[in-house]
C-alpha cells in the first residue's frame, strides 16, 4: 500500500510518500508526479521519501519518467529521506547520479 | 535441482497486490536463515523482480494466472568448500520471454524501463532460466557464505 500526502509551499509540492512502491503502486506516485509537472507546471516538486521502505525497478522506471517530465518543463524534481534500502537500490540501478538528492527537507526546499 | 531441505512452498497468482505478502514472507525467511542484512533485501529485490517479469511479460498483464515459489535450503560447493545457499524456483505456465528482451538498454541509457533483471543478476550468485514440460522456470541461487564441512545434499 502507498500514500502519497500533498503540501503546496510557494511553487514548490512536497509529497509525502510512505509504504512501498513496487508494480502495483509505482502508478500512482507517477500520475502524481505527471499531473505536478504536466498539467500544473510545478517549477519544483520534492519528494519525502522517509517512509518509504521498498523501491523496485517500475518504483525506479515512475521516479524517472517524473525526472523527465520535470525537465521537459524546466522544473525540478529532488529526493530526500532516502534510507538504505531505497538508496541501494538507486545504486543498484546506477541512476543515483541522475537525481538531485538532499540530506534534509530544509535543503530540498531551500532557495 | 531442487534435492535440498524445502523450507516454504507458494502458490500465487499474477496479481501485483500479492507482492508485498511474498516480500515480507521471505524476508522474515531469509532473515531466519542468517543472512545479513543488506543480502536479505536484495533476495528480496531479486524475487519481487522475477514475479514482476513473470506478471508483466509471461502473463501480459493478466491476473489470476498460476505461479508456484519454492525456496529450499541447499548446499553447494564453492571454491572446495561446501556452502549453505537459499535456492529459489519460479515456474509459470506464461509465454516464453527471452530474457535478453528483459535487459532491454544499457544502464547509461536515462529512461524509465529494463532494470528488473539487472536488479535479478546483481542481487543473486546464479540465475538460470529454462522452459520444462510447458513452463518457464527460473532458478536463483544465494549464497549464505558460512562454510560448512559435511555431506552435499
Amino acid at each position: 500500500m502507498l500514500q502519497i500526502e500533498a503540501r503546496h509551499l510557494e511553487k514548490i509540492t512536497v509529497f509525502d510518500v510512505s509504504g512501498d512502491i513496487d508494480l502495483a503502486t509505482s502508478p500512482e506516485l507517477r500520475k502524481a508526479l505527471l499531473r505536478e509537472f504536466r498539467d500544473m507546471r510545478m517549477p519544483r516538486v520534492v519528494l519525502n521519501l522517509k517512509h518509504v521502505h521498498y523501491i523496485d525497478s517500475s518504483g525506479v522506471a515512475s521516479l524517472v519518467e517524473g525526472l523527465k517530465a520535470s525537465r521537459d518543463v524546466g522544473s525540478r524534481l529532488i529526493l530526500f529521506g532516502l534510507n538504505s534500502a531505497v538508496r541501494e537500490v538507486l545504486q543498484l540501478s546506477k541512476l543515483v547520479r541522475i537525481f538531485e538528492i538532499t540530506d534534509s527537507e530544509e535543503q530540498a526546499v531551500a532557495p | 535441482m531442487s534435492q535440498g531441505n524445502l523450507l516454504l512452498r507458494m502458490e500465487l497468482r499474477s496479481n501485483p497486490e500479492t507482492l508485498c505478502v511474498v516480500r515480507n514472507a521471505l524476508g522474515e525467511l531469509a532473515q531466519t536463515l542468517g543472512f545479513p542484512e543488506a543480502e536479505c533485501r536484495a533476495v528480496v529485490l531479486a524475487v519481487d523482480e522475477a514475479l514482476t517479469n513473470i506478471i508483466r511479460h509471461a502473463y501480459q498483464g493478466r491476473t489470476e494466472q498460476p505461479i508456484e515459489a519454492s525456496f529450499r535450503r541447499i548446499r553447494v560447493v564453492r571454491d572446495g568448500a561446501h556452502t549453505a545457499a537459499l535456492e529459489i524456483v519460479l515456474e509459470d505456465r506464461g509465454m516464453t520471454v527471452d530474457s535478453e528482451k528483459l535487459c532491454g538498454r544499457k544502464l547509461e541509457d536515462v529512461r524509465p524501463g529494463g532494470l528488473g533483471l539487472h536488479f535479478i543478476r546483481e542481487s543473486m550468485d546464479t540465475v538460470e532460466f529454462r522452459r520444462k514440460w510447458g513452463r518457464n522456470q527460473l532458478r536463483m541461487v544465494k549464497l549464505l557464505h558460512t562454510p560448512e564441512t559435511g555431506r552435499e545434499s
